[in-house]
């Protein structure tokens, strides 16, 4: 394996204070970050994961321990030298008045261009693949007023490929956007960890599609962090840990938090596909307990030959209904 | 949910191959020329032949009438017919127009500075309270001024003119000295604008409480102050003047490509590679430069710094400092020329206050202009 693009050693994060002594939010971090690597920083709110991304993005000193990218002190670097080795992006797409896409991600060529900002051909052709490779192609030329926020975010992310730096840390970059679109980012930020040969941070609040697309997990909590892949991090119950709150806990079957009710009555449900799947959910967000046994209440799903139908036997006696809604009211009017 | 991830990944290859064909084929240079298009530098030469044209009309307007060839003559070989003419046009008419053309351009990049820096479009070049700091030193010369001082104003004499000048440069130069070191110290912009906007309103009350216990032949003077003239510079005062003004034009010119990358803010800007405390420093620097020369030699001209920013984004239809700073300085001296033409028109003994027309005449023009691009606009 080769080196890390970006290494903390025994780093502790947090704000410095005059008098009352700092406020430390983590410390004797060790982190890399490897190229090719799509990582998910996730945490409670208020943890530290803003803090952890901007004191590796050199935006705010270390209390304690060092940041490495590519190896050297990030703190002997320049902001210039930085930017070429790590690029940034915000929660917060800017909208400047009368820029192009076009023009905004040619500002990602800053750290690389003279002191005017003049482009040269190698320039606008670096700026060319990265729009082209967030799909921006045909938003480039259109003034950023008139785009949706995902479309500016993507332009945002672009830039940010045009620095050509091999880090790039993303805090919340998806916050704002529609679930279509944060699934489009994640995408695109696991491909070009991939093809470009990036090392990617991002933070993110989407723990879903953390789990489903990042190559690690970094969980930040009061204690520390914890890393390592997904799948491993759920089944170790790391994430139950994470976010331990009163009320909630992590189901390591669905892969999903889930609220603590009482256990309610158990029932089980024959069937399979999505039809199955849902009205399992739906007998969950309404108290019942799922189980693989034989029990007092059973739901079969049914083909009629026209459509699907569901089969309830609940104390020997049986009904049918046609819809999830049927099945939940005839429960209920059992008093089941 | 998971199968729609997996299909996003199948699609997304194939399309990004017939994707890369395409873009093979595009140049990325027709995009560049799309960034910088025609009109553009087209606009900027219109600019600089309208000053030019600007700069012959203040020159050949007054109240003696001179023709346009013995202006010229007196251009060239610095000789007309008469020997009068001659006077009239080096002693008066030139540094009057030397001094608008200065003025404006200063005026008008230092409003772009500030509003490029604090991200704010009703920044304006006495934001940071550099000419709230040379009113006080006006006002303390003429409303606290002893007996020596009433006679000297009395007479309004060339001393009296220099005096005036003396204490707006030393109050706009410890205000700058000021503000400079409170750029050094405090990060953030926002901080910065309230500190400059409270200072403004404590000099105002200071400046106020001065009024209020003065004689009211004082007042007057004072009030003529701050009416702006661009006609109390002589030609020995105005090689300071264009040294300073020039000294921060260039440094404006030199912060361009920072400045660009501010317009996404001051993170973003950073992640760029913009090493923020230089940037900050240079541009309070050239701001306080700028605005203390003018306000120095010409009393606090409103208006210009912060409408010809506007009127040039309008213009250019673009937020590239390295067309927005060349042209604020040419639309800057434009204006300025203009109201200056304005305020003296011929025909009339009476000059009018230099803030009376640019505000008058130039506020309707930039509210069209602005309307009329933002209809264009989405």
């Amino acid at each position: 394996m080769t080196a890390p693009a970006l290494t903390a050693r025994q780093l502790t994060i947090g704000y410095r204070r005059r008098s009352k002594g700092d406020i430390v939010l983590a410390q004797g971090l060790d982190l890399d970050l490897q190229c090719g690597a799509l990582v998910g920083l996730l945490g409670p709110n208020g943890v530290g994961k803003s803090t952890l991304l901007r004191t590796l993005a050199g935006m705010q000193k270390p209390l304690a321990g060092r940041v490495l990218i590519k190896g050297r002190d990030g703190a002997s670097l320049t902001p210039q030298m930085r930017a070429r080795h790590l690029s940034l992006v915000l929660t917060e797409a800017p909208q400047p008045d009368l820029m192009n896409g076009y023009a905004l991600v040619a500002l990602g060529r800053h750290p690389h261009s003279d002191w005017l900002g003049r482009l040269t051909e190698a320039d606008h052709r670096a700026v060319a693949w990265a729009i082209h490779a967030v799909g921006a192609d045909d938003i480039a030329e259109q003034p950023l007023a008139k785009l949706s926020d995902g479309q500016r975010q993507k332009l945002m992310i672009a830039r940010a490929l045009a620095q050509e730096a091999d880090v790039m840390l993303l805090d919340e970059p998806t916050a704002y956007l529609d679930l279509p679109r944060r699934v489009e980012t994640m995408q695109l930020l696991k491909d070009l960890a991939r093809s470009a040969a990036r090392a990617i941070l991002i933070s993110t609040h989407d723990l879903d599609l953390a789990l489903r697309s990042c190559d690690q997990l970094w969980l930040m909590s009061a204690a520390g962090i914890v890393g390592g892949a997904p799948e491993d991090l759920v089944l170790a119950g790391r994430l139950g840990e994470t976010f331990s709150a009163d009320g909630i806990r992590f189901d390591a079957r669905s892969g999903a938090f889930l609220l603590n009710t009482a256990p309610g009555r158990r029932v089980r449900v024959d069937g399979e596909g999505a039809g199955a799947i849902w009205m399992r959910r739906a007998l969950t967000r309404n108290g019942y307990s799922l189980t693989d046994e034989s029990s007092a209440i059973e739901v079969r799903q049914r083909s009629n030959g026209v459509g699907q139908l569901w089969q309830i036997s609940l104390q020997g006696r049986s009904s049918e209904h046609a819809t999830i809604q049927a099945v939940l009211d005839a429960l209920e009017s059992e008093g089941a | 949910m998971s199968q729609l991830a997996g299909k996003a990944v199948h699609h997304a290859p194939a399309s990004k191959r017939i994707g890369a064909r395409k873009a093979s084929h595009r140049r990325p240079a027709s995009w560049a020329s799309r960034q910088f298009s025609g009109a553009r530098p087209l606009v900027l030469i219109l600019l600089l032949t309208l000053l030019g044209a600007l700069l012959l009309l203040s020159l050949a307007l007054g109240s003696a009438v001179i023709p346009l060839d013995q202006i010229v003559n007196v251009l060239l070989s610095g000789e007309a017919d008469k020997p009068a003419w001659t006077n009239i046009v080096l002693k008066f008419r030139l540094p009057k127009t030397m001094t608008a053309t200065l003025a404006g351009m200063a005026l008008g990049v230092s409003g772009l500075l500030m509003q490029t820096w604090f991200r704010n479009p009703l920044a304006e070049p006495f934001v940071l309270g550099v000419s709230s700091g040379a009113s006080l030193g006006v006002a303390l010369v003429v409303l606290t001024a002893g007996a020596g001082g009433g006679a000297l104003l009395a007479g309004l004499g060339l001393a009296g003119d220099l005096l005036l000048t003396a204490a707006a440069g030393l109050g706009a130069a410890v205000t700058m000295g000021l503000v400079l070191l409170v750029a050094a110290r405090i990060q953030s912009s926002v901080t910065l604008l309230i500190l400059g906007l409270m200072f403004g309103y404590l000099v105002a009350a200071l400046v106020s409480l001065l009024l209020y216990f003065a004689l009211p032949e004082r007042i007057q003077a004072y009030i003529n102050w701050t009416f702006g003239s661009f006609s109390g510079v002589t030609g020995a005062q105005l090689p300071l003047l264009a040294i300073i003004v020039l000294a921060g034009l260039l440094l404006a010119a030199a912060l361009v490509k920072p400045l660009n990358a501010l317009l996404l803010g001051e993170d973003y800007a950073r992640s760029l590679g913009v090493d923020l405390k230089p940037t900050r420093i240079g541009i309070v620097l050239a701001t306080a430069l700028l605005v203390s020369a003018v306000t120095a030699f010409c009393g606090p001209i409103a208006f210009i710094g912060i409408a010809v920013p506007h009127l040039c984004r309008a213009l250019l239809a673009s937020a590239d400092h390295r067309l927005l700073l060349p042209g604020t300085c040419l639309a800057g001296a434009c204006v300025a020329l203009c109201a200056s033409i304005i305020a003296e028109l011929p025909g009339n003994n009476l000059v009018l206050p230099l803030n009376v027309v640019t505000a008058l005449l130039g506020a309707p023009v930039v509210m069209l202009v602005v309307l009329r691009a933002m209809r264009g606009a989405p």
